[in-house]
């Protein structure tokens, strides 16, 4: 059996990053991606924050080909016909250097791709891996077809479905209680269009997300991220939500999860912001949303799991991140491999390094910072009942009928007591204390 | 190309470049869905509209516009699909997303 140093299962974000740092320190580093070239398979919303990871190759973030710095944050609450938009703009958020950056994948993990070969590194695309080959309860190497590669360490950056991993028992399956279906369209605008309709100055970007009328009622929402000539719409729905509504639908209930999308295009208030466009792709792809509790062994004999692989990604209704735990964790299993290969012990205990400094890194801290907020975000008023009520209570805030209109306060303080101070409100507002 | 807001799903799955192999990764045991599942979760969770009834009431998929998100496969809480990715070359291969 050929045999290589290192083999990574998948050229996503967290296997190219680990990729990178193992050929800079001239290990002998093979990733195999089953699409054609990296981002052929990738999905993401997206907005990718580039402080959390910008010490880890600092070189490279210089010249990544990313589309937009994000320089405002919406979010919006869709009620019944009244929506309510926040909207912020800050100095800091594009300060040089700008904290996150809108990407498409396929330009960003192509370009990290060529990187990763300039250092020395392989990166093999149409090839599908198999099989994780295990003896003795270490991973020993991969089989892809009819050939078997060994090697000291795999590191594991398959994604989120976790089909090699999960058949080698190194990791349990996917429920869906703990993941999330996201679809989206890219939709061609040209930058000066983009730039009005956002309140941008060129080359500024915006991430928007939308709470509310957009899921019928199920965990999720809407997202809306500015590239540099294209927007990317999408809706984010948990699957369990979608499994049970399922288990609930009439014989006669026709619908399905994708026209979601379409009836969030059509809405009044979103059908102006993608007037024009041209829809350029269509893609789907599934979202780790377990937090912590769903994160897997980190490492073993003979191997790591890195990226999505792992559960790292975290949904925090208004912030959603998972490339930069991707790139993250990709580095810190490149630096446990280098120390691992510098005593020649790949084993459990001689990787072990890896889950130590993830726990002393933002990744795991922030996860657990957001371990509460998995089971929070279960609760069903968060996608129907606020963003209503919020939209309700400004709209009448901002009536002015026929007949005389009560004051300020009247208006404010009886919206606020028939949709605010209720049971179940109090109950959600003692819950959130811990998000 | 359309800037419809509604396109129907199979002009948006057209924009995609798909490289088809000739074995399906998908395979449903029927039997299991007949016998075990009244739900049928995958008519409603596949962002692609791939799962559909034949007339005898037989579920099938058109797998070869799949998108590889793998959302059927997780709610199939009856466990009747053998659902694989594409072989090596084959497949949904995204230009942007
Ligand atoms: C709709 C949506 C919106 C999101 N929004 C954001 C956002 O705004 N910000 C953010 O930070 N994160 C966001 N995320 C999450 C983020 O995209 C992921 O966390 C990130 O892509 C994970 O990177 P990864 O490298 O671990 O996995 P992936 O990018 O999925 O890479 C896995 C790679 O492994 C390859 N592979 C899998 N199996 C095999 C095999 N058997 N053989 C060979 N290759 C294989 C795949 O082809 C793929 O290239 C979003 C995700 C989705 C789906």
């Amino acid at each position: 059996m050929e045999k290589v140093e290192c083999i990574v299962v998948g050229g996503g974000l967290a296997g190219l990053s680990a990729a990178y740092g193992l050929a800079d320190a001239g290990v002998e580093v093979m990733v195999l991606e089953r699409g054609d070239y990296s981002g052929a398979k990738n999905v993401t919303g997206g907005r990718l924050y580039a402080s959390p990871i910008r010490s880890f190759y600092p070189e490279l973030w210089e010249e990544a080909p990313f589309e937009r710095a994000v320089a405002r944050e919406l979010v919006t609450m869709l009620g019944d016909g009244a929506q309510t938009t926040i909207e912020v703009a800050s100095d800091r958020f594009t300060a040089d250097p700008p904290q996150s950056y809108t990407v498409l994948r396929a330009r960003f993990d192509q370009w990290l791709a060529e990187k990763v070969g300039e250092k020395g590194g392989m990166v093999v695309p149409n090839m599908k891996v198999d099989a994780l080959l295990r003896e003795e309860g270490r991973i020993i190497g991969i089989r892809a077809g009819e050939d078997e590669i060994g090697a000291d360490v795999v590191i594991v950056a398959e994604g989120v479905l976790r089909l090699l991993s999960s058949e080698a028992g190194l990791a349990a399956e996917p429920v869906d209680r703990d993941h999330a279906l996201g679809f989206k369209e890219v939709i061609e605008l040209p930058p000066g269009v983009i730039e009005d309709r956002w309140h941008l100055n060129p080359g500024e970007g915006a991430a928007q997300l939308f709470l509310g009328n957009v899921t019928d009622g199920m965990l999720g929402g809407g997202f809306l991220y500015t590239n540099k000539e294209s927007i990317s719409l999408g809706v984010v729905v948990g699957m369990k939500a979608m499994r049970e509504r399922a288990e609930k639908a009439k014989p006669q209930d026709a619908s399905e999860s994708y026209q979601l999308l379409d009836r969030f295009k059509a809405l009044p208030q979103i059908r102006p912001l993608v007037a024009g466009g041209t829809v350029a792709e269509y893609s789907a792809h599934a979202i780790p949303e377990g937090g912590i509790a769903a994160v897997p062994k980190l490492a073993g004999d003979g191997y790591l799991m890195a990226g999505d692989a792992a559960g790292l990604a975290l949904n925090a209704l208004i912030t959603v991140r998972g490339m930069d735990f991707a790139i993250a964790s990709g580095y810190y299993a490149a630096e446990a491999v280098k120390a691992a290969k510098a005593r020649a012990d790949f084993s459990a205990a001689g990787l072990a390094g890896y889950e130590a400094s993830l726990r002393g890194s933002f990744v795991l801290k922030d996860l657990q910072t957001a371990s509460q907020i998995p089971a929070f975000m279960e609760n069903p008023r968060l996608f129907t009942h606020y963003p209503r009520a919020v939209s309700r209570l400004l709209e009448q805030i901002y009536t002015v009928g026929p007949g005389p209109t009560p004051g300020l306060f009247k208006t404010a303080w009886g919206g606020i007591r028939r949709d605010f101070m209720n049971t179940g409100t109090v109950k959600d507002a003692w819950s959130a204390r811990r998000i | 190309m359309s800037d419809e807001s509604t396109m129907k799903i199979d002009a948006k799955l057209g924009l995609d470049v798909f490289k088809l192999d000739k074995e399906p990764h998908i395979v449903i045991d029927t039997e299991v869905c007949r016998t075990l599942c009244v739900d049928r979760a995958c008519l409603y969770v596949c962002p692609a509209s791939l799962y559909e009834l034949d007339d005898t009431g037989r579920m099938t998929v058109n797998w070869e516009g799949c998108l590889e998100c793998g959302t059927c496969m997780i709610c199939c809480d009856k466990r009747a699909l053998t659902w694989k990715y594409p072989r090596g070359p084959y497949g949904v291969q995204y230009r942007m997303s």
